[in-house]
């Protein structure tokens, strides 16, 4: 008795195993009939994933161009250093008492007087003009100082009352951000940047319906087998699984074909652009995908794409009844 | 194994299709069932395919009631049904053995299974020779084996034909009939829709008329 239950535990224990390993073999099955499917039929096959890559390869395109530029632009710190230019009846002397002053200031962090001797001797070691410069009969630049503020970095409008403050003084005639073309770039990469994003979910839609769109086709081409194997009891997970590899297939090709593509047209735009970073004397270097972002290119495309083939799936395998 | 109670089914745009038919099939028994085109066999069978459900009374299958089955449910349901047709529905691009491990396939048996009793069902039909042809090479007395090859390959409890000899000559009629006589023999439930009336004479088994939806003699 004992020994016929124990058998009998082994065997349901074996049956259970055979079950998982059917169930297996099965998925295993549609995942390598759905793409040969998808080689026996190349040119609609290859249509469908071209179109696909090209909404991939958009999107791509476009977050990488914004990556590129906000390399650049993210090496470049937005601080809030401003200079006062000081009015021409200043010289130098009252100008530094000005800056020793201003020190004890306790808004500020930093400051720096540049007497316009100074100024003059960097302008002429920076700009190139060098010789040109000794044949003004004056030095026209003004004595400047440079104040960094503490901690409002974040705070526009502690800056704009510092700002106020320092224009009010008998001595500045005028005073200016440095950076604040940094921090204007910066806020128009960052609509780029939510440009990339809403691009990427229009395109995602795209990748999503194009996918539906050809599953539901492929669906009604293999009524047929739908029928049939409804009529011998398969259940409706059973029946869209092939459909379903079917369309991640097609994702994870387009997907594919796209980081093809971007590289392609990053590789073609390299040298001109190594010509220009270098026409500025900058270290610039072209970014590409990532190892990262190329798997999660591969694993967006193949999931909007199965998501796209589930949804029409779940609702016209419902409306198909065998007759 | 099953049972009729006054099953009616009305399609919007037809009308009625049935009307309050009541019938009883044993286990194991074997009944043909007539009446001209239209006279609803299909219908009929529809319903106990789960194909249709019935606009009123009740539906039993195997101490089930299938009436208002839930959509999920059905795929287990007919796996104890085989179905055989007229026009046999074989898949073209798939091997006779393809079509008839199907039902297998679809229950989740393993591939010894599968082999086995694929083996076993073509050899109940006389076909095992061609488990690699496809169906379109074979005439159509070996497609329609094919056909009944792939409905009794689970074992089910119940086998539905419509019109199985519809297609077939007298000799390949009587073999087909002479099959589910077979089946019928080892405790399956056979229901055979079919307007073929000599045959159904000669063979004598119970018989199941409708005439404009309704049920006449029984």
């Amino acid at each position: 008795m004992n020994m016929k239950r124990q058998t009998h535990r082994k065997h349901t224990g074996q049956r259970l195993l055979e079950k998982l390993q059917a169930y297996l073999l099965n998925h295993a099955h549609g995942l390598f009939s759905s793409l040969g499917r998808l080689s026996r039929a190349p040119v609609t096959s290859s249509m469908t994933i071209l179109v696909l890559a090209v909404a991939i390869a958009l999107a791509g395109c476009f977050y990488i161009v914004v990556a590129n530029i906000q390399q650049l632009t993210g090496n470049l710190q937005a601080s809030n250093q401003m200079s006062l230019f000081l009015k021409e009846h200043v010289n130098e002397a009252a100008g530094q008492k000005l800056a020793d002053e201003l020190a004890h200031h306790p808004r500020i962090e930093n400051i720096k007087f540049i007497g316009k001797q100074q100024a003059m001797e960097e302008f002429k070691a920076n700009s190139g003009f060098g010789e040109a410069l000794n044949a003004l009969e004056g030095n026209p630049l003004p004595n400047v100082i440079q104040v960094l503020p503490k901690n409002v970095l974040d705070n526009r409008e502690a800056l704009d009352v510092l700002m106020a403050e320092f224009k009010q003084m008998p001595q500045v005639d005028f005073v200016q951000v440095d950076m604040q073309w940094v921090e204007r770039l910066q806020a128009i990469m960052r609509i780029a940047g939510r440009g990339v994003t809403l691009v990427g979910i229009l395109l995602g839609f795209a990748v999503t319906f194009i996918t539906g769109n050809t599953i539901r086709l492929e669906l009604h081409n293999r009524q047929d087998e739908v029928f049939i194997s409804k009529l011998v009891g398969a259940t409706h997970a059973f029946i869209q699984r092939p459909f379903l590899y079917t369309g991640f297939w097609l994702g994870f090709i387009a997907g594919f074909s796209a980081w093809l593509i971007i590289t392609i047209m990053l590789l073609i735009i390299e040298t001109p652009v190594e010509k220009l970073s270098g026409l500025y004397n900058s270290s610039f270097q072209l970014l590409y995908l990532s190892f990262s972002e190329f798997i999660l290119l591969l694993m967006m495309a193949s999931g909007l794409a199965v998501l796209g083939s589930w949804a029409v799936l779940h609702y016209q395998l419902r409306q198909l009844k065998p007759q | 194994m099953l049972r009729f109670e006054h099953v009616c089914k009305r399609y919007p745009d037809a009308g009625d299709a049935l009307i309050d038919v009541s019938f009883r099939l044993a286990r194991g028994e074997m009944a043909f069932l007539t009446g001209r085109s239209g006279a609803g066999k299909s219908t009929l069978l529809k319903l106990i395919a789960m194909m249709e459900q019935c606009t009123r009374g009740n539906v039993m299958l195997d101490g089930k009631d299938i009436t208002r089955i839930g959509e999920r449910k059905i795929p287990y349901l007919r796996r104890n049904l085989g179905l055989i047709f007229q026009d046999y529905k074989l898949l073209n691009d798939r091997t006779v053995f393809d079509n008839v491990a199907l039902p297998l396939i679809v229950s989740g048996y393993s591939h010894q299974d599968i082999a086995r009793r694929v083996r076993a069902a073509l050899d109940k039909v006389s076909l095992l020779g061609k488990e690699k042809k496809y169906p379109l090479s074979l005439s159509g007395g070996e497609q329609q084996r094919v056909g009944i090859a792939r409905a009794i390959v689970n074992k089910p409890k119940m086998i539905l034909a419509d019109e199985p000899t519809g297609n077939l000559d007298p000799d390949l009629s009587a073999e087909v009939m002479h099959m589910f006589e077979q089946f019928m023999q080892v405790g399956v439930t056979v229901l055979i829709a079919t307007h073929d009336v000599e045959l159904i004479h000669r063979l004598g088994h119970r018989v199941l008329t409708l005439d404009s939806g309704r049920m006449l003699a029984n």
